[in-house]
């Protein structure tokens, strides 16, 4: 990075400020580090919101900046904590299974048979599946974060894009994906413990801290991811390679003569912003504790879409507000603490309607404020936008509308 | 036959048709161009001028015949959009398409001549050689004030400079420009036909034009198309004698 890149970058340093004072803010509050007003199931569900803010950011790269609208960022995600869910259990009964054993020697062929009992006990079986091979090392199952969902999206990019596959039809084709992956998950024969999934993941081998202090360090962490994927994705967008990428958004065949490898830039990003998603999701099942194939459901990346599109797309930071304004009230609402609402002939439960508010809301911000929250920023600077037909701005489907790209 | 210095060929397009649902918008069309050529292309509305441009450009696959490139003799016909702006054909459209969610800077450094890959543009940062460039190309094309504008804001007129200063960023060896004088004022279109006859001191250039005023003022050799066939060609007065042209074109 240049000089000069924050400063021609303002939102950036804003960001940053406001991220570290909200870490800041929790930790002072939280059960380890203060008084306690914030309670450790608090902490968690912060920590986690932030890793969806950082998988928002993937999707309005993916979505906001280069118009490629994908349905199936959440697979992903679910990937990358699913590979670092392997390593936490087998260590984590690794641990059980040694500890059971006391001071009676056991051989490492034994210790395997043991720890395949007690995982895969639930499903029937006892044999430990060849993908666990490696999952007694962090280092490897670290790799195969970033590695899976990598090349999965590599694989699935470079066959869809190549065929010049666009719009609606890309569309379906990712929550084909996800719906494939999550039903192929599902299996017991997928060696990952079909619809039961993996579980206790919230206690981390080796550590002899508490929950009360391990969720403020999950939260930490996901802090520092959160910054740092903002750095690097504002750092993309902002030079010549975020204008090539918006080209392509509002108008493809155009980049195209300008002689870019336009299928080259879409299977990058796609590529890039999957590993992005899966580090998210890396982060947010320790502090979940439990993930199974449910997660990758395909409504899970239309959520996804829902936030970015309230937030507002193309801007990054509005990807940030979309994800944590909409995943910390729909908390809210789905944790049962608000109270129900009596219209006399019928009371209103939040548990089961919120969905109906959310999927109103986004009909809402798409009719009437389509730059969604992040147009409150613009409120609060007093940025005018210039007037201007209102055209979308270039013939792609995924383009920009005039509304959207008011400056 | 190309004459003076476009002796060179570098363009030889031979036989090619074309058909959509069974119309032949192209119909065993054959045409050539020098390297330092101007060339107006004239013809009624539907003769397939710009589907020719298409085809020169990889857009449009032709049923039969060959598009050769170069001192090679490259067949361009293997090629995608992207390989064959980068051998060094560019493109002016009949609508302007510009960027218009970005600023007339961004749509000059986008276009202007540098590596074109992810990798490469992910690290690419714009120098002062760059920035100075695209200044250059700016005052060309008279939008030297409107830079950090959004081209969106544009009027229609300076759209059409924007994509002219794009093609002439991107430094290509066939300008490929399809009707620039819409929506021109009288001397902005003065103003074109001087810088595109300045161009062809060095490039080659093909300019499709309906309007005969700035066509005569181009004073170059003309091909006349017609029903996706070239119906005749040569100088203005030539073309305009025959009476082929005068029948199904300058007659009405
Ligand atoms: N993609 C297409 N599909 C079907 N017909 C087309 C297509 N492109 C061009 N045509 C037809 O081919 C003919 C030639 O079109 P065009 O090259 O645009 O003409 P010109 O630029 O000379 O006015 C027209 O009749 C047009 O309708
Ligand atoms: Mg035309």
């Amino acid at each position: 990075m240049k000089p000069g890149f924050l400063s021609k970058n303002p939102s950036v340093l804003w960001f940053l400020a406001i991220l570290a004072c909200f870490t800041l803010v929790i930790t002072l509050l939280s059960h380890a580090y203060g008084p306690g007003v914030i309670s450790t199931s608090m902490v968690k569900t912060l920590g986690k919101t932030l890793c969806l803010c950082l998988i928002a950011i993937a999707m309005d790269l993916v979505w906001g900046y280069t118009g490629i609208l994908s349905l199936g960022h959440f697979a992903f995600f679910g990937l990358g904590g699913y590979m670092i869910g392997m390593w936490l259990m087998y260590e984590r009964t690794r641990d059980i299974v040694l500890a059971s054993a006391g001071d009676f020697p056991m051989t490492q062929q034994e210790v395997r048979d043991a720890i395949g009992t007690q995982i895969f006990g639930v499903v029937g079986g006892s044999d430990l599946p060849a993908i666990w091979t490696f999952a007694g090392s962090l280092p490897m199952q670290l790799l195969f974060v970033v590695l899976v969902p990598g090349l999965l999206a590599l694989i699935f990019g470079w066959l869809a894009f190549r065929s010049r596959v666009t719009g609606v039809y890309l569309s379906i084709l990712t929550q084909a994906m996800t719906l494939a992956l999550s039903l192929y998950l599902f299996q017991n024969e997928s060696g990952l413990r079909g619809n039961n999934g993996l579980s206790g993941l919230q206690n981390i081998p080796g550590l002899a801290a508490d929950q009360d202090h391990s969720s403020v360090w999950f939260l930490w962490a996901s802090a520092f991811a959160l910054a740092l994927g903002y750095v690097l994705s504002a750092a993309i967008v902002s030079g010549k390679f975020g204008s090539v990428i918006r080209g392509i958004r509002d108008d493809e065949a155009r980049v195209r003569f300008l002689g870019y490898p336009v299928e080259g830039y879409k299977l990058f990003v796609f590529t890039l912003t999957a590993v992005i998603a899966a580090i998210a999701g890396a982060l947010y099942y320790p502090q979940a504790g439990i993930i199974n194939p449910g997660e990758m459901a395909p409504i899970a990346s239309i959520y996804l879409a829902v936030w970015v599109a309230i937030g507002g797309r193309g801007r990054l930071y509005g990807a940030v507000m979309g994800a944590f304004f909409v995943s910390i009230v729909s908390s809210w609402f789905t944790g049962g603490r608000v109270p129900d609402l009596p219209l006399g002939f019928y009371t209103v439960k939040w548990v089961d309607w919120w969905q109906v508010l959310l999927g109103l809301s986004f009909v809402l911000v798409t009719l009437l404020a389509p730059k969604g929250l992040s147009g409150l920023v613009d409120l609060l600077a007093h940025i005018r936008s210039p007037r201007r037909g209102g055209t979308p701005m270039g013939p792609d489907q995924g383009s920009l509308q005039q509304e959207e790209a008011r400056e | 036959m190309s004459t003076g210095a476009g002796a060179a060929t570098l363009l030889e397009v031979s036989g090619i048709s074309v058909s959509f649902d069974g119309f032949k918008a192209i119909n065993n069309l054959s045409f050539s161009i020098g390297r330092a050529e101007l060339r107006a292309v004239i013809g009624p509305n539907g003769a397939g001028k710009t589907t020719f441009m298409d085809i020169v450009t990889g857009k449009t696959r032709p049923d039969e015949g060959s598009v050769l490139w170069g001192p090679m003799s490259t067949n361009l016909l293997k090629r995608n959009e992207a390989q064959i702006a980068r051998a060094g054909i560019g493109r002016k459209f009949q609508k302007p398409t510009v960027f218009e969610d970005q600023s007339v800077t961004d749509n000059l450094m986008m276009a202007l001549k540098a590596h074109r890959a992810p990798w490469r543009v992910l690290f690419w940062r714009a120098g002062a050689r760059d920035a100075a460039r695209v200044r250059e190309v700016a005052e060309q094309v008279g939008l030297a004030e409107q830079l950090p504008r959004k081209a969106g804001e544009l009027s229609h007129g300076q759209k059409q400079w924007l994509e002219i200063g794009m093609l002439l960023a991107q430094e290509p060896q066939l300008l490929l420009v399809d009707e620039p004088a819409a929506g021109m004022t009288l001397a902005e279109r003065e103003q074109t036909t001087a810088l595109l006859v300045a161009l062809a001191r060095d490039h080659a250039v093909v300019v499709v034009e309906h309007d005969m005023e700035f066509v005569r003022r181009l004073d170059c050799k003309v091909t006349v198309l017609h029903e996706g066939s070239v119906l005749a060609e040569g100088s203005l007065d030539h073309v305009t004698a025959d009476k082929r042209v005068i029948e199904v074109y300058l007659g009405r």
